[in-house]
């Protein structure tokens, strides 16, 4: 059969090997063999490994010696090697685009267990992409401008790092952080392992500079809306909640905070994860930044009643002079235009409740790791002291690992920073307390550079270290030393009994989670998540930081468990990956876009109210519709509603994919 | 100049496309003069032998409309393949199987059993099924066996052109004649009508909204106090299938205030009539929420297969195998559901 463009197809086949991933369940010569009796098919080879440089090589000497015209690889994924094999087909001297590939990998090798069945299976996908590729034809790519700036989703430590790290590049980049304040989990804590230096002393500095950043826009108490658009030029619409107090204005000086008709703080601090209490106008921390109060409206009197003499704002207005609380500000829906995205959302921590045995929410000096961060934090509601719900100090604290973690019921996997921060509350609560503690740990796991050394240095502090897993915390008392205190039952597995330890205080190491929100926002990017809901990098070892969406990055705790060094070194990543991109200038998109052939549309209107991106419009001179390739992203969608067949996709034509299908079913 | 020959026969149709012959009028008359009619059962006294006796390909042209149901149809319209150098698929059931072939949705057993045996319409005489080999008063006698589905006519014999409509209106006619008899007749395979959808020589296409059709209720039009005659009746709800027929009737249905019903048939390139409609429709539905899509379509389409296809359910890939035959796509012709023909 002649293809469209009139030349004869003369194609050749290259099977793979994949070392053994393919050839250790497929028959690749078989496979071979088969090719060479397919229409039009030249050539058919095998190769150990077809995307190395010899196996590219086989593909170029074949069009320049046997005059290929149409390339089929049949391997794994397009994800992976798609462009490999493109670029191969280009080098030997070939339009890109007349090439397929055929995935016998992911599709069979690693799915089919019968070697004969996989076999079948790999002959019925290699003739599809024989039968398709006669009907393939030279494209040219589109080539889009980039726009040169950055968005940035989640002020934590690794939005904040990645933020820096393009801005000093001369980059411009939107900072939006939820919360009022950036910081993310790092600003709760007091010193981070396994060095003990002071958290607030590396983070803040980081902080103020984001703040005053040229390149840097910040925008805090806002989140994204809605995402459009495509690698290299994304519009995005961010949502920035009203905080009723003005930014520009507040200094921060707390003086309408002071004049709070509530003399004291009343609600449970959010920040302080509830062991402080805050007013219903308030600054989260006094190193927050940006240095501004907000007002909580589900808690001020004013908006409950309407009835408030508003004195935060009298006293802003007559003492500080800044006239900077606003009762009436509204939400901003603001639309930026980035080429960019890093998201960098972090993690939640596991909410221990939802293990009753060990009576988080009904003992009151049953206490998660995080609470106890704001309790040891110089700077937090207890000025850094750790005491128990009834201000005693505690006489013995017991430190329960893995809660949550590495627990069919609850999550299976590891989350690999608490046995490190559960020695370090460990350490802060000996040095502060003097208290006996005991570590209840599964397995130790502390592999990071000086982590086991961190250990070693606890083993000699006279911390106790249990090795077994917690069966329950209780206030049930069997003898007078247990008098008040809580029991917990742990089966010590090194000595092989069932202990009862009573303690003042009961620390759970909670482990860290995905958002409750991440569906959403993957949802909004675009992009995949792994089964438990940590966002998905494009490829486990090399390219972490990638998403399978082009433009879309990831870092930090949103990605998996991680601690702040490896936050730190993805936000890195993601930075260099987002510069390589934006500095490139321009990228080349797939030329898979729709085309209207106005010699059978009818102007009916019907595709017209339906493409997402608006590339469609009606021209009534002529009274057909036309797509504006600029702006088609090639979803397909006007294509299957087209009722007269006038619109149809490049790449996915109806007779590429009917051949595709007619080849899948040819194989009996 | 000698004359043509020329043919017509109906198979399964209703008699109006006998009708559009007659309807031509003098146009008929000053056709007479260039053409011979050699075979025209409805309107002249030729017989089967008087085809039997013509040489092969000695006819220039047939028309046959209605759609092969029986063995008899079958065996004639084979018969006139041979006969002819041109065979002409005439209205919408020749060409796609017509209102006939709805009953491609329905058993054949059910339909024999509901006219002869169990339908309210007999009386409670013998059933009396038609059944192939029969005796009457001593006279035997055969009857055509009732095919187990409706098949269009393309489907039986190769076709080379197509005048299509529910019936063919006068100036369709007329122009595939013209074309017909050209010296530079059109390729075969061509349906002698225009190339574009319907809406595209209707008058109400400019009422159209510019930013596109959005429909949140479709609306029946034996339903609606009243049809804005100066509205593309689909912006107004009611399901014209306008943009997915091919258009060259000019719009009469919609001058006469009803929705297109699909009878000139598919565009070219287009595979599935009923697909096509049930899909451009579909992708016009103002609804996010499969509740609210599943309401609009249940109140307004209580008759999909009716709906969208009307006169294409034989020509449909519904019911139907694609086989790979050197690459090229045929539609199995064989009646289906072989066991229970055999009985
Ligand atoms: C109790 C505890 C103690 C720890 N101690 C240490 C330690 O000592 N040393 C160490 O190295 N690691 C420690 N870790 C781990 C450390 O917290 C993480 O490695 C680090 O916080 C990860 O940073 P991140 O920026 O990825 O995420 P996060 O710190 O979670 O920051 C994410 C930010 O994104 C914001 N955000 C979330 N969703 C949205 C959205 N939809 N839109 C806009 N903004 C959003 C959040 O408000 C937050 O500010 C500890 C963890 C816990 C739980
Ligand atoms: S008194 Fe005014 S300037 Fe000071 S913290 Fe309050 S709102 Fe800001
Ligand atoms: S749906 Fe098809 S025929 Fe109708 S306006 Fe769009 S391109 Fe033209
Ligand atoms: S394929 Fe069609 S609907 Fe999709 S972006 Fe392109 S023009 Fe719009
Ligand atoms: S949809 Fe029907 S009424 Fe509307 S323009 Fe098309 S043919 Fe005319
Ligand atoms: S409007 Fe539609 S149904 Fe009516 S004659 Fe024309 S094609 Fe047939």
């Amino acid at each position: 059969m002649a293809s469209k463009n009139g030349d004869i197809p003369r194609i050749g086949v290259y099977v793979c090997h994949c070392g053994t991933n393919i050839g250790g369940q497929v028959n690749v010569p078989e496979v071979v063999a088969f090719a060479r009796t397919l229409p039009n098919v030249v050539v058919a080879r095998e190769y150990k490994y077809m995307c190395s440089d010899p196996g590219q090589m086989l593909i170029k000497e074949d069009i320049q010696k046997l005059n290929i015209n149409r390339v089929v690889v049949a391997s794994c994924s397009p994800h992976l090697h798609e462009h490999t094999f493109r670029k191969a087909t280009l080098e030997g001297g070939r339009n890109p685009f007349l090439f397929h590939m055929a995935n016998i990998r992911e599709h069979v090798s690693w799915v089919t267990q019968d070697p004969e069945k996989a076999t079948e299976k790999a002959k019925a996908i290699v003739e599809a992409a024989v039968y398709r590729i006669q009907f393939h034809e030279p494209l040219e790519s589109k080539h889009v401008p980039v726009h040169p700036d950055v968005l940035i989703v989640g002020g934590g430590i690794a939005g904040i790092t990645a933020a820096l790290t393009l801005a000093d590049a001369g980059k411009t980049v939107y900072l939006i952080e939820r919360e009022s304040s950036i910081g993310g989990h790092m600003a709760k804590f007091d010193k981070t392992f396994p060095t003990l230096d002071c958290a607030s002393c590396i983070l803040t500095p980081k902080m103020t500079t984001v703040k005053d950043h040229p390149n840097i826009h910040l925008m805090t108490y806002a989140e994204v809306l809605e995402v459009d658009g495509y690698v290299g030029n994304f519009r995005v619409k961010v949502k920035k909640k009203p905080r009723y107090v003005i930014e520009d204005r507040c200094i921060g000086c707390y003086v309408c905070i002071e004049h709070c008709v509530y003399k004291t703080p009343k609600h449970p601090s959010e920040f302080d994860e509830g062991i402080g209490l805050r007013k219903p106008i308030y600054i989260p921390f006094p190193q927050a930044v940006p240095l501004v109060a907000v007002i909580d409206p589900e808690t001020c009197i004013e908006f409950k009643s309407g009835r408030c003499p508003k004195k935060c704002q009298k006293a802003c207005r007559e003492i500080v002079g800044r006239d900077a609380i606003d009762f009436t500000q509204k939400e901003e829906i603001l639309e930026i235009q980035v080429g960019a995205v890093i998201i960098a959302t972090g993690f939640q921590i596991f909410d221990p409740s939802r293990i009753p045995e060990y009576g988080y929410g009904r003992y009151p000096n049953v206490y998660t790791s995080l609470e106890v961060e704001r309790l040891v934090n110089a700077s937090g509601p207890t000025g850094g002291a750790i005491v128990l719900r009834d201000g005693r100090k505690p006489q013995s604290v017991a430190i329960i690992h893995c809660v949550g973690s590495r627990d069919r019921n609850y999550n299976p996997w590891c989350s690999r920073v608490c046995c490190m921060y559960s020695l370090k509350l460990a350490h802060l609560v000996r040095e502060r307390t003097g208290a006996e503690v005991y570590n209840c740990y599964i397995d130790m796991r502390t592999p990071g550079k000086g982590y086991e050394e961190f250990y070693e240095k606890l083993l000699h502090e006279g911390v106790h270290f249990i090795r077994g897993k917690v069966a329950e915390v209780t206030d049930w008392t069997i003898n007078p030393e247990e008098a008040g205190k809580l029991v917990i039952r742990v089966e010590d597995s090194l000595i092989g009994v069932v202990r009862r330890i009573p303690v003042d205080m009961v620390i759970l190491s909670v482990g860290l989670e995905p958002r409750s929100d991440a569906e959403e926002l993957r949802r909004l990017f675009h992009i995949s998540c792994s089964a438990e809901g940590w966002f998905l990098e494009r490829h486990p070892k090399l390219a972490p930081v990638s998403t399978y969406t082009d433009g879309v990055y990831i870092a930090g705790a949103c990605q998996g468990p991680k601690d702040i060094p490896d936050a730190v070194a993805q936000a890195g990543a993601a930075a260099g990956e987002v510069l390589s991109l934006v500095d490139r200038g321009v990228i080349e998109l797939e030329p898979n876009i729709a085309v209207i052939d106005a010699r059978r549309c009818s102007g009916c209107h019907v595709c017209i109210a339906l493409c997402p991106f608006s590339a469609i419009a009606f021209h009534a001179e002529e009274n057909v519709a036309r797509i504006n390739e600029a702006l088609c992203k090639g979803c397909g969608v006007c294509v299957g509603a087209c009722p007269s067949r006038a619109i149809s996709q490049q790449l996915f034509k109806d007779e590429q994919i009917l051949a595709e299908i007619e080849g899948l079913l040819m194989v009996d | 100049m000698e004359k043509k020959k020329v043919g017509f026969y109906w198979c399964a149709s209703c008699g109006g496309c006998e009708e559009a012959v007659v309807d031509l009028a003098e146009d008929l008359l000053t056709a007479l003069e260039q053409i011979d009619i050699v075979f025209w059962p409805v309107a002249m006294d030729f017989k089967r032998e008087d085809v039997e006796r013509l040489d092969d390909g000695e006819i220039f042209a047939t028309f046959i409309n209605g759609a092969v149901r029986l063995s008899e149809q079958e065996e004639i319209v084979k018969l006139l393949r041979r006969k002819s150098r041109v065979i002409v698929a005439f209205g919408a059931c020749s060409h796609m199987g017509g209102i006939p072939g709805l009953a491609n949705g329905v058993a054949r057993e059910a339909i024999l059993d509901y006219y002869y045996r169990n339908g309210p319409a007999l009386e409670s005489r013998e059933p009396m099924p038609p059944d192939p080999e029969r005796t009457w008063k001593e006279h035997g006698f055969h009857l055509p066996r009732f095919y187990e589905n409706v098949r269009a006519l393309d489907q039986v014999v190769e076709v080379d052109y197509y005048i299509p409509g529910c019936a063919p209106p006068p100036n369709v006619v007329k122009g595939a004649l013209a074309q017909l008899l050209s010296d530079q007749p059109p390729p075969s395979g061509t349906v002698l009508a225009a190339t574009h959808a319907l809406c595209h020589e209707c008058e109400l296409n400019d009422t159209k909204p510019e930013e596109g059709i959005r429909i949140q209720a479709f609306r029946r039009p034996h339903l609606v106090d009243k049809i804005d005659p100066h509205t593309c009746l689909l912006v107004q709800g009611l399901i014209c299938l306008g943009p997915v027929t091919r258009g060259g009737c000019g719009a009469l249905c919609i001058k006469g205030r009803m929705p297109c019903t699909g009878c000139f048939g598919p565009l070219d390139g287009v595979r599935d009539f009923g697909a096509a409609a049930l899909s451009f429709v579909a992708s016009i539905i103002d609804a996010d929420d499969p509740h609210d899509i599943e309401r609009i379509l249940d109140e307004g389409i209580p008759d999909p297969l009716g709906t969208f296809y009307m006169y294409s359910l034989p020509k449909s890939l519904l019911f139907q195998k694609v086989l790979p035959s050197n690459g090229r796509r045929t539609a199995r012709t064989e009646p289906r559901r072989e066991k229970a023909e055999s009985r």
